[in-house]
């Protein structure tokens, strides 16, 4: 009887079936929906349509570039912008960790601006930059800034203190605490901390760039929704899927070493 | 967090805001540092307030945009919440039913919330429903992946002794499985939220009639920095406001986990 009340492993079979009929199932129901006729194109081609464009979009630019070349503009911008939250944020957090007075000066701070959507920073980021790439880059870095510090700063907060207190009786300097004790012990928390920044960082830049840019990724989604293509849109959604999945998946993989390397 | 022994001393936070805002009135009246086209004087910034507030900006006054705005992300994030809550605790106590909804599921998941911002203009054109739509899709993926998890992550001996005294679904399903799994769906709500205010102010500035982010969107098309400044404070107070009202929900719905 199929009402006891916890679940189990499925066997592999099954799961298989499952799985295959659910993929079958979502592209069933798209194709099914753009073929009845109810939808135009325009607005719903068939999944092979996209694809097809998908591949000509790598071949023929569109918009001045071709999709390569979008998402190359679009991760230069993104490196830059993750890059200066790192190279600003850890130490931040770190510094923050361990002397009291910044962590009472910059937190209030912190936490007034955390409430500010990156994306709120447009407007300036316009203003200041035009579309020059520093709009797009200070959007990515509001995104990804405060998991970057939050985890630094967690982290440093967190090490044991007798940790602390053996390098203070042995005289260690400040600068020996933070690099040798609170940097190494944070590791982990850093990590996962950048894991996260990287998927705001990311998300923050398609955002910037639909509204300031004149080239990348979101500026091809915009451009795809002037001439009303679907199928340029969905392209261009697909391609920012599988770059965001592979940041994630790249730094997961980062992540899992340095955690099996620590033995936890 | 670990540090509530040791509180952060408050005067210094309030001495960083009182020397923050002198400087920002010294940059920008005083020596004029930093020109009015780049960013605004304390002064302008509250008769910026002062006009959105009382004659309006942007075709309404300022409690109207937030109003509009409010009242886009609550529909959004409910709908999302009634369909996303649900499907999760469905995936999380059916292996079948996981295994049938994950492909799709998977292929969704790794697009941002707004990248689905132009296709809901192409489909639905710049009126409310696309904005729903977006704010859907952006409170959907974590209300469902934390619902699921929180299903997971019930002890198996609650399922086991549920189990060894018979109880059926229904039961097992009020009694154990959906307070079992709550604190995991409240930090997914919160999460939603978060995403949905963000997605909607991203959705408003590139294409709105009304609302925070088309204040933002005029504004700085009328290169008028001192309105920028309110409507960011708006977005972040607001935000910062559902994010509370949120949590004094979870509280109520979790009256034994205070304290």
């Amino acid at each position: 009887m199929s009402a006891t009340v916890a679940s189990r492993e499925l066997p592999f079979a099954r799961w298989l079936a499952l799985t295959t009929t659910g993929f079958v199932a979502f592209f069933g129901v798209w194709w099914a929906v753009a073929m009845s006729g109810l939808v135009l194109p325009q607005f719903l081609p068939t999944p092979l349509a996209v694809l097809e464009k998908f591949v000509s979009l790598t071949q023929a630019p569109f918009v001045g570039y071709t999709l390569q070349r979008h998402l190359a503009s679009s991760f230069g911008r993104f490196a830059l912008g993750f890059g200066l939250a790192v190279a600003i944020g850890v130490p931040l957090g770190l510094l923050m960790g361990w002397f009291r007075t910044l962590d009472a000066v910059v937190t209030p701070l912190f936490d007034a601006l955390r409430f500010v959507a990156p994306i709120a920073w447009v407007p300036f980021a316009a203003l200041w930059f035009g579309t020059g790439i520093g709009g797009p880059v200070l959007i990515i870095f509001s995104g990804a800034f405060p998991p970057c510090l939050i985890n630094a700063y967690r982290g440093a907060r967190y090490v044991e203190p007798r940790f602390l207190e053996a390098a203070q009786t042995l005289g260690a300097s400040h600068w020996q605490i933070i690099t040798e004790v609170l940097l190494p012990a944070s590791v982990p928390s850093i990590v996962a901390g950048l894991r996260i920044g990287a998927g705001l960082g990311w998300q923050s830049l398609v955002g910037a760039e639909l509204i300031v840019a004149s080239s990348g990724i979101g500026y091809l989604l915009v451009k795809g929704q002037a001439s009303i293509s679907t199928a340029i849109v969905m392209s261009g959604m697909i391609a920012i899927g599988i770059v965001g999945f592979a940041i994630d998946a790249l730094l997961r993989r980062v992540e899992r070493q340095i955690n099996r390397r620590r033995g936890l | 967090m670990a540090r509530s022994h040791e509180r952060r001393p408050v005067w210094v936070g309030v001495v960083t805001f009182v020397a923050l805002a002198t400087a920002w009135y010294a940059l920008t009246t005083l020596t004029h540092t930093i020109g009015s086209g780049r960013f605004p004087s304390p002064a302008e910034t509250w008769d910026a307030l002062r006009q959105i507030t009382l004659t309006g900006y942007a075709d309404a006054r300022l409690a109207e945009h937030v109003l509009h705005s409010v009242k886009l992300v609550l529909l959004g994030f409910a709908a999302a919440a009634i369909v996303g809550v649900p499907l999760g605790l469905a995936m999380g106590a059916s292996r079948a039913f996981e295994a049938f909804v994950n492909p799709a599921f998977l292929l969704i998941r790794p697009i941002p919330p707004l990248a689905w911002i132009p296709l809901a203009i192409v489909w639905l054109g710049l009126g409310d429903a696309a904005k729903v739509l977006i704010i859907w899709f952006a409170a959907f993926v974590p209300a469902l992946i934390n619902s699921y998890s929180g299903v997971r992550a019930i002890e198996p001996y609650l399922i086991e002794a549920s189990r060894m005294l018979g109880v059926q679904r229904t039961m097992y399903a009020r009694e154990v499985m959906i307070p079992g799994a709550l604190p995991m769906i409240f930090t997914g709500l919160r999460l939603s939220l978060q995403a949905c205010w963000t997605t909607l102010v991203a959705g408003e500035l590139i294409g709105a009639i009304a609302g925070l982010g088309h204040v933002l969107y005029q504004a700085s098309l009328d290169i008028f920095p001192a309105m920028i400044v309110v409507g960011m404070a708006a977005v972040a107070i607001t935000g910062a406001v559902m994010t509370m009202a949120l949590g004094w929900v979870e509280r109520r719905a979790m009256p034994w986990r205070r304290g």
